[in-house]
């Protein structure tokens, strides 16, 4: 797989270099080279001790060329209708196979730009040059061969003091025949006194070990807002790696859900920087696995200025045989007084046999700070459940009713009522109860 | 209505708590049980309403002649019973509305029928709420969190009046109530009594049997009924406390 990725790169880069510039392409070879290197994650790394990707590694992919053509699918909008959030007037970039569908889109470019990449590499090179591959700092060996080989994704570009008048959705839909390995990016620029809401599903439509490598910049400037959902819903034979990375100017405000509900493996990294006084961010998950469904949740808030506010909020609730894992780390830099930052990581564990292992990691070098985490493990309350059933309350609704319950607080950032219903009917019927 | 024969109960580990206990219940009656701490009365009420936690060893608890044993507890529940908590469970997350709709919706199903219709539904709840001098602030509140003792205690014959139960057992309701919230829990109590429905109250105060009059009074040790009498019995309790009956049934 390393060597086949490698070739793979090695055969478009000269077309590679050729659409995005000398800049771009330069920092694609050092990020190929850097992969070549690491080679993937192990165990033994401190960053993946909880999550292996031997199954994921162990398959044969076809892996989608960055100059990939649209693929024969079948697909029609009414296949996919369920998907999408209904009744909702939106934007939607939609891809198959890792190559756009113009055909199941609805793009823009009035007042606010909702596009691919690809066709921006023609239309806007300068711009994306300047925002590819710019706020992707980690290390990684999966978002360095993101940075190397993915040319392809949605574009949202919210100009200075618009808010953007519809919500927008992002697609990745899934359908070879034959397990696929996919590079997509985002890249969200939400300028000055902008606002933007956005709403990304990665779908997997057949039963194929399909993986997909995501990556996602959003830049906030300052006095910008932007909430981004993350709806991960796959089937417990997809993979999904995705690292998200948030840099946030002055008194800008940043939210991003992360709902992870299915798949074999999921793992995400979700990294914030804080860069500007003021700047207010919102981290809230939610996990509800069962079978032997794995999420790895990595997050990473960086306090690098004064005066500004972190917000982090995950749950979990396992079942089956799976494995939850949580590592939520924040830095306060020794500069970064008056910090608020709270984290609070509350898990269930419905059999012996679920799994969770959660790490909080605070790091603090400023004095004038507030700071607070928590982690929890527990069991559903019998005595709760009894009083429930006692009322009369059927034993699956009474469990599902405490876990709602107990998922309630990680839902708090979702507003777009279209998107609630959608979370609701997604967990009821996770939970094995119809939707009341 | 309710028929307990010889009921036998304890912990999973094999500690036996009931030992033995007849009770029968008929309708449109008022018992009330008492029985110093630890006797085994809240064991007996969950073991009533379907608690999972306890084993029952031998003996039969029957409504209407047939055996509740096998049923869940919210099959109980559906075929009317109903149990007033000692510690009623603080929810956070759940409101008192969706859960009281919850609750009453299930009932429902199980008869066949369909959800209330949400004004119905709300319509009713005010008028219980009226009933126990409740304010409709509670509704929108997690499901007993932060409420104080008294208001748990209050909530659960809310619950009580909307569900409407044929047999309900109140385990120590009246403690934790100052004496106003006393008469008016009560009242509530006897404004849902029926010839068709029962009562079942566990209190260790003679005072709450002024406001709700038992027809029998029984009392409970070790986990075995082992006097009845009238309500003269309870005041000869809250006179001369229990050891005069321990003596009796020492050597037994
Ligand atoms: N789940 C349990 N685990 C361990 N012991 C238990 C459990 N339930 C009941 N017991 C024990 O059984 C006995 C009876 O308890 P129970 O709660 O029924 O008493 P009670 O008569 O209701 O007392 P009180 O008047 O204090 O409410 C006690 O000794 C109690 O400790
Ligand atoms: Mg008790």
């Amino acid at each position: 797989m390393h060597n086949t990725l490698l070739n793979l790169y090695a055969e478009h880069e000269a077309d590679l270099a050729r659409e995005s510039g000398d800049a771009v392409a330069s920092k694609r070879r050092a990020a190929i080279d850097r992969f070549e290197a690491l080679g993937f994650p192990t165990k033994q790394w401190e960053s993946w001790k909880y999550t292996s990707l031997k199954t994921t590694l162990a398959t044969e992919y076809t892996t989608v060329p960055p100059f990939a053509s649209a693929s024969q699918h079948a697909l029609e909008f009414k296949d996919l209708e369920s998907y999408f959030l209904d009744e909702l007037d939106a934007y939607r970039v939609v891809f198959v196979n890792g190559v756009y569908s113009s055909w199941l889109s609805s793009t823009t470019h009035q007042g606010i730009d909702v596009c691919t990449l690809g066709s921006s590499w023609r239309k806007n090179p300068e711009w994306l040059a300047e925002n590819f591959a710019a706020l992707d700092e980690l290390d990684e060996p999966l978002v360095l061969l993101n940075r190397a080989l993915a040319r392809e994704g949605a574009l949202v570009h919210v100009p200075k003091n618009t808010a953007a008048d519809k919500p927008i959705q992002i697609f990745y839909f899934t359908t070879a025949d034959e397990p696929l390995f996919a590079q997509v990016r985002n890249i969200v620029v939400v300028e000055s006194g902008a606002r933007v809401e956005i709403v990304e599903r990665h779908q997997t439509l057949n039963g194929k070990a399909h993986w997909t490598n995501a990556v996602t910049e959003i830049r906030v400037a300052p006095n910008a807002h932007v909430r981004y959902t993350k709806l991960q819903n796959d089937l417990s034979t997809a993979t999904l790696t995705d690292a998200t990375f948030v840099h946030q100017a002055a008194d800008s405000t940043a939210v991003v859900n992360t709902f992870s509900f299915g798949g074999k493996l999921t793992r995400n990294d979700l990294r914030f920087h804080l860069a500007g006084s003021n700047a207010e961010a919102h981290l809230h998950g939610l996990t509800l696995i069962n079978g032997d469904e794995h999420v790895d949740h990595r997050t990473f808030v960086d306090h690098a200025v004064p005066h500004c506010t972190s917000r982090e909020v995950y749950k979990g609730v396992y079942d089956g045989r799976s494995h939850g894992v949580f590592n939520g780390q924040i830095m306060v830099r020794p500069q970064a007084q008056k910090t608020l930052a709270f984290q609070q990581n509350d898990n269930l564990l419905l059999n012996d046999r679920a799994q969770i292992d959660t790490k909080p990691q605070l790091e603090i070098f400023a004095d004038d700070v507030k700071c607070s985490h928590g982690c929890t493990v527990g069991q559903l309350d019998t005595d709760a459940l009894f009083y429930l059933r006692a009322r009369g309350i059927p034993e699956t609704e009474a469990r599902a009713l405490l876990m709602l319950a107990f998922a309630n607080d990680a839902l708090a950032q979702v507003e777009l009522p279209a998107l609630e219903r959608k979370l609701h009917a997604l967990i009821h019927k996770k939970l094995g109860v119809s939707v009341a | 209505m309710l028929s307990i024969q010889n009921l036998q109960a304890g912990l999973a580990d094999g500690t036996s708590i009931l030992k033995g206990i007849n009770l029968e219940v008929k309708p449109g009656e008022v018992h009330a049980i008492m029985g110093p701490n630890g006797s085994g009365k809240s064991t007996l009420s969950s073991v009533v309403a379907g608690r999972e936690e306890y084993e029952v060893t031998g003996g039969d608890v029957l409504l209407d002649g047939e055996s509740l044993l096998d049923c869940s507890p919210e099959e109980r529940a559906h075929k009317g019973i109903f149990l007033s908590f000692q510690y009623p469970v603080e929810i956070p997350g759940v409101s008192v509305s969706n859960f009281i709709k919850t609750a009453l919706n299930a009932h429902r199903a199980a008869r066949g029928e369909g959800p209330l219709e949400a004004a119905l539904l709300l319509k009713k709840m005010r008028e219980k709420l009226e009933l126990l001098e409740m304010d409709k602030s509670f509704l929108s509140r997690s499901l007993n969190e932060g409420f104080s003792g008294g208001e748990k205690k209050r909530n659960e014959i809310f619950q009580m009046a909307m569900l409407e139960p044929r047999l309900a057992i109140l385990d120590e309701t009246d403690s934790g109530l100052d004496i106003d919230a006393l008469r008016i829990v009560a009242q509530g109590v006897n404004a849902l009594k029926s010839p068709t429905n029962a009562v079942v109250v566990i209190t260790h105060y003679q005072r709450l049997l002024e406001y709700i009059v038992p027809d029998y009074v029984h009392v409970l040790l070790h986990g075995k009924i082992v006097k009845s009498g009238t309500k003269d019995l309870a005041l000869e309790l809250e006179e001369r406390g229990y050891d005069w009956i321990k003596k009796e049934n020492a050597g037994k």
